[in-house]
């Protein structure tokens, strides 16, 4: 689904952010990219987009490079409250991309009832964003991204901004839309916990200039729950590894 | 034995009194001042400051003494007023027609901005009715010289605004629309112009007070009509009441323009007041 080979991305020349990453992302996978805070991981996601041009190496979504955003992908922002349109309705905002994909009217319209109904979100799509609390805001966002049926979902941080409560029921709606709507999942996140929690594979990056330092399987069976699972020997033995690995000083 | 309607009266007087006393905060001061120049003027008896009532009086004979059949609007609302109203609106309405495409192609092209800016900033250092002269020689003296006079000087604003309020599109907004595929055309419809407007507005409300003044100061040159010839004219030949009712036309003019402006605003950015009144509710 997704090949990244020595990828290697600079702002400036010598600032090296990203260099020599290589990774695979089979479909229907869920996997997770962890590192250290200012290692580069939103740069790789949004090389992984298209959104941003990096300065060497290759990324082939579906096979074909990626040059521009590709069809067939969504993205999922960490600030909710920035990416949604305060001057569209729930129901607008999630049509806006629908509009320009040929499709028909119905269509739009069953799309959207659809995506609302998978994030528990039914019969607020005449609110407007700012109506919304901050859970319901990024829930309007991940139903955006469903009603636009990708193949790949690709999440920034996507649960940084809300309280605690409201992430983990997030991370569960995200767990249970991914295997009703079928997606592979790329998820960034600085959360340990949620990597191992909601993935079946973690890509480790060191500090910059970062590259993989591991890939760590992580076999939990599913579904996952949030008490049961993380009380489990291998979610807190793989959590140790993973840890261990981020804390650890680069050798460069 | 019910106690509701004492309740409900005591909650009417109540809201009754809340009006009241929001209305005298509002306008109490400005009636209270033309009483006091109706008493005032009345003392002084000059026949440069007329009172208010001998005002109002003249002003109901110029304009609304008409026929029934033309709603009674008196020939002063047809030859000056109306004429005054088309020349305001048709040269902001130009201003805006240049002013918001110009300003949103400054605001999204570098090239645009690095290319125009200098010459603009010269342009706006000009002052409108400096060219009253030269749109003369252009343009002649019917109303194609005062619309142009009008829209050249309210355009400021509005470019201004327009080129701010582009510019500070927020850039996530604008991936997000990347990230979609949204086409260029529906990127500038669907985002960088409804993220524009609130600014936009404020500059279009701006350049409606600035053409009141130009259309003004546009028929007080080489005019035949208008509320500003209606006014000099009225000077010259010393009736001065006939003046000071001109400059109270104006101004009334001026708060019924912005009141309905307002009113447009109101609905167009209601999502803006909400945006930014109420942030997220948990």
């Amino acid at each position: 689904m997704l090949t990244v080979e020595d990828l290697h991305h600079a702002y400036t020349p010598g600032q090296v952010v990203t260099s020599n990453i290589s990774f695979e992302v089979k479909a229907g996978e869920f996997v997770s990219i962890v590192g250290p805070s200012g290692c580069g991981k939103t740069t790789l996601l949004k090389a992984l987009s298209g959104l941003l041009d990096p300065t060497g190496g290759t990324i082939k979504f579906q096979g074909v490079p990626v040059r521009g955003v590709p069809d067939g992908l969504a993205m999922v922002f960490q600030e909710y409250g920035r990416s949604l349109l305060p001057w569209k309705t729930v129901n607008g905002n999630i049509d806006l991309p629908l509009r320009y994909q040929k499709l028909r009217a119905d269509e739009r319209r069953r799309r959207i009832d659809d995506s609302l109904q998978a994030v528990s979100l039914s019969g607020l799509g005449e609110r407007y964003p700012w109506q919304l609390s901050g859970g319901m805001q990024q829930r309007v966002a991940i139903a955006r991204a469903l009603a636009y049926q990708p193949k790949l979902l690709l999440m920034d941080e996507p649960f940084a901004s809300v309280d605690a409560q409201t992430r983990a029921d997030l991370e569960d709606l995200v767990a249970q839309v991914r295997d009703r709507f079928d997606i592979t999942i790329v998820l960034v996140t600085h959360d340990i916990d949620e990597s191992v929690y909601l993935s079946d594979r973690v890509i480790v990056l060191s500090r910059p200039p970062s590259t993989v330092l591991a890939q760590v399987d992580i076999g939990l069976s599913r579904p996952r729950d949030q008490i049961k699972t993380k009380a489990m020997p291998q979610f807190v033995e793989k959590r140790s590894i993973i840890a261990g690995l981020i804390r650890r000083p680069t050798t460069a | 034995m019910n106690p509701a309607p004492t309740t409900r009266t005591r909650q009417a007087t109540g809201y009754a009194l809340a009006t009241a006393k929001s209305f005298a905060t509002r306008f109490g001061l400005g009636i209270a001042l033309v009483v006091l120049w109706q008493f005032a003027a009345m003392r002084a008896g000059s026949i440069f400051f007329p009172p208010p009532s001998e005002i109002l009086h003249r002003a109901a004979e110029l304009w609304l003494s008409g026929p029934p059949r033309r709603l009674f609007l008196g020939d002063g609302v047809f030859q000056d007023l109306l004429p005054s109203i088309a020349r305001l609106l048709g040269g902001w309405l130009l201003a805006v027609l240049v002013g918001v495409p110009l300003g949103v192609l400054i605001g999204r092209s570098r090239m645009a901005s690095d290319l125009l800016d200098p010459s603009l900033q010269f342009l706006r250092a000009v002052p409108g009715p400096a060219l009253i002269p030269v749109f003369i020689i252009l343009l002649g003296t019917e109303s194609t010289m005062r619309v142009s006079l009008i829209a050249f000087g309210s355009v400021w604003p509005i470019l201004l605004n327009t080129i701010d309020g582009t510019r500070a599109v927020d850039p996530l907004q604008l991936e997000t629309a990347r990230a979609f595929r949204l086409p260029r055309h529906a990127r500038l419809w669907r985002i960088v112009l409804p993220a524009a407007m609130p600014k936009i507005f404020a500059g279009m409300r701006v350049s409606l007070a600035l053409a009141v003044i130009l259309m003004v100061v546009s028929e007080l040159v080489a005019s035949t009509n208008g509320i500003g010839y209606r006014i000099q004219n009225a000077q010259i030949m010393f009736l001065l009441t006939d003046m000071w009712c001109g400059i109270v036309l104006l101004a009334l003019l001026g708060c019924a323009l912005n009141w309905l402006f307002i009113q447009v605003e109101h609905r167009a950015l209601a999502w803006h007041r909400g945006a930014r009144g109420r942030g997220a509710v948990s």
